[in-house]
């Protein structure tokens, strides 16, 4: 167990990459609420992936069913090949959770916190070697939080306790890291620092997903985005996807349940069971239509006045 | 004169007045047996409370009443029923939340009170030499050589379970995501931690009695959580707090003959009372101060 790939050394073209591939997920609820709708995507292989999407609209339903903290009613994820259960066992895959997701008053600290990404390679008691210290030392270096090594964690800013988990993703030796809303309570300067570390670790070859509703910064750092309102809405490189019109679509449209629910057996429902395509759907697209025109004529405006 | 003589009577007499119980073989066997037993709820409490878990501990020491009452009825080790029915109820209450749509302190409330009032009937229908009362509020000056045997496997197999597994069990309470994120069994976890939780109770059974069981389970945690931010000192102060209160308290209950689970958890609850008022971090009168 303890030889594994992972390996901070190594160049970037010799390190593994793995892409994350998600087949056709549909989740609901025990409250019959439906949160993922066939949702399906390829996320590339060492490359900077954004989740973008609404409050609401599946972001972390999806992130808990990649990393198997929940099974999907329908569908598979698998990370080139490799079942999820398989690839943690691996230790391929770290985790950076929400703010809110974390008890801070737990009596731990951060250096103890940053300890415990570094388990899956030890032995059934736990037992650090000199060897899972060192690198758990050189990840609390790399993001700057050695000094607040001995801190409870609850005694942190936003930024530093994004940093300690960040931490511990770097410690586990991940190849593929999921990070769920990392700006939310972190200052410029730390949102900067994280994102040039996530594209250094791009460039050693992690795959990153990073989900987020905050889309100033996104083609800052992102080489592709992934646009997800309970369904997968499009996905690809950022610069032809993360346009005006497909963000309208992901924002602006009405959630997919609500338009589904009604109708449970119409036949449009089998063109939104395609997977990845819900909403190629004449009745929607329409629907979708009238929310761009909205905001079409704003534009036409100030169009006029620049003339 | 009369004061020569109680002036010379008085520091013996005072002093046979300390040492009478000691002198007892029953009161001897009483005070390690309750050390025993405080030891092992405060350590397991640490992880109950962190866990969020009290509720579930409440749940499980009324949910054994059933099994001690089959058991002695069977002629078997009380330990046995009551771990069995206690384990019992806790897998009940994850199956009856996850097949309904009620939330879990609904589930907990009605299975543990329908296993509790289950064992009434049986303790009173079932003809047997128990008495209701000692497992109700505990007997621990009058334990037999048996359960003491009893008591000391389960508790011993607690404190080596725990032990054992103490660093994955406390990643669980933490963040049971991340546990699953590096491959670990958390299904697994769930139940060792359960029954774990019902060995505990198990083990107090004979020194709190169900009902005062789960501030045995509680109470010290708790205490240890509002003076500590790191978890091995909370163990620490944990298990200070608790074996002091136990041994205190059963001293205490034999001079004012009064009951002895009583003793301990009231002493237990003096504790929390002072560490939650002046506990130098998170005192509500130290803060106050500042």
């Amino acid at each position: 167990m303890v030889f594994t790939t992972a390996s901070s050394n190594l160049p970037a073209d010799a390190a593994e990459t793995y892409g994350i591939a998600v087949d056709n997920i549909s989740v609901t609820y025990s409250n019959a609420r439906l949160a993922l709708y066939n949702a399906s995507c390829y996320v590339e292989p060492g490359t900077i992936t954004g989740l973008v999407g609404p409050n609401g609209g599946g972001k972390s339903t999806l992130f808990k069913s990649i990393m198997g903290f929940l099974s999907p009613n329908q569908g598979r994820v698998s990370i080139d090949g490799v079942p999820i259960e398989k690839a943690q066992k691996q230790q391929l895959m770290a985790y950076v959770p929400q703010a809110d997701e974390v008890d801070w008053h737990f009596p731990i600290s951060v250096f103890d916190v940053v300890m415990m990404g570094r388990y899956g390679y030890m032995n059934m008691f736990r037992i650090p070697s000199r060897k899972d210290r060192r690198i758990v030392m050189e990840s609390l270096e790399r993001v700057g939080m050695s000094e607040f090594r001995h801190r409870q964690i609850g005694e942190l800013s936003g930024g530093q306790k994004k940093r300690a988990f960040l931490a511990r993703a770097l410690a586990q030796e991940g190849k593929v890291i999921l990070l769920d809303e990392p700006f939310t309570g972190v200052d410029v300067k730390t949102e900067k620092s994280i994102i040039t570390l996530l594209m250094q670790l791009r460039d050693e070859g992690h795959t990153i997903l990073v989900s987020t509703h905050d889309l100033s910064s996104i083609s800052t750092f992102c080489d592709r985005v992934i646009l997800l309102n309970q369904t997968i809405l499009a996905a690809g490189t950022t610069a032809e996807t993360f346009t005006e019109e497909n963000l309208a679509m992901t924002f602006g449209g009405l959630p997919l349940s609500s338009l589904t629910s009604k109708s449970n057996s119409s036949p449009d429902l089998q063109i939104a069971n395609q997977p990845g395509h819900a909403f190629i759907q004449p009745e929607k697209s329409q629907l979708q239509q009238s929310q761009l025109q909205k905001s079409q004529p704003e534009k036409t405006d100030v169009k006029g006045i620049d003339a | 004169m009369s004061t020569d003589v109680l002036l010379a009577v008085s520091p013996e007499a005072a002093w046979n007045w300390i040492v009478e119980p000691f002198q007892l073989g029953f009161m001897i066997r009483a005070l390690w047996v309750s050390a025993f037993v405080g030891t092992v709820c405060a350590v397991l409490s640490c992880y109950i409370t962190l866990k969020g878990w009290s509720l579930m501990g409440d749940a499980v020491s009324h949910a054994v009443v059933p099994g001690v009452v089959v058991a002695y009825a069977l002629g078997l080790p009380f330990a046995l029923g009551a771990f069995v029915f206690g384990f019992g109820a806790t897998v009940m209450i994850g199956y009856v939340k996850a097949q309904t749509r009620l939330k879990e302190d609904a589930v907990i409330g009605v299975i543990f009170t329908g296993f509790f009032a289950f064992g009434l009937v049986l303790a009173t229908k079932i003809p047997s030499n128990i008495d209701l009362f000692h497992i109700l509020f505990g007997n621990v000056l009058g334990i037999s050589q048996q359960d003491i045997i009893q008591t000391v496997i389960a508790g011993a197999s607690t404190l080596a379970i725990i032990l054992f597994r103490r660093k994955d069990l406390l990643l669980f309470c933490f963040d049971p995501n991340h546990a699953k994120a590096i491959g670990l069994n958390t299904q697994l976890m769930y139940y060792t931690l359960l029954s774990v939780l019902a060995l505990t109770i198990v083990t107090a059974l004979q020194t709190a009695g169900i009902v005062l069981v789960v501030a045995m389970l509680v109470t010290p945690g708790a205490t240890a959580y509002l003076l500590s931010d790191r978890f091995d000192r909370m163990l620490m102060i944990s298990v200070s707090v608790s074996v002091l209160s136990c041994l205190l308290g059963t001293y205490t209950s034999y001079h004012l003959d009064a009951s002895t689970g009583g003793c301990i958890v009231v002493l237990m609850t003096l504790f929390f009372t002072a560490a939650m008022l002046f506990g130098p971090k998170y005192g509500i009168v130290s803060q106050k101060l500042r």
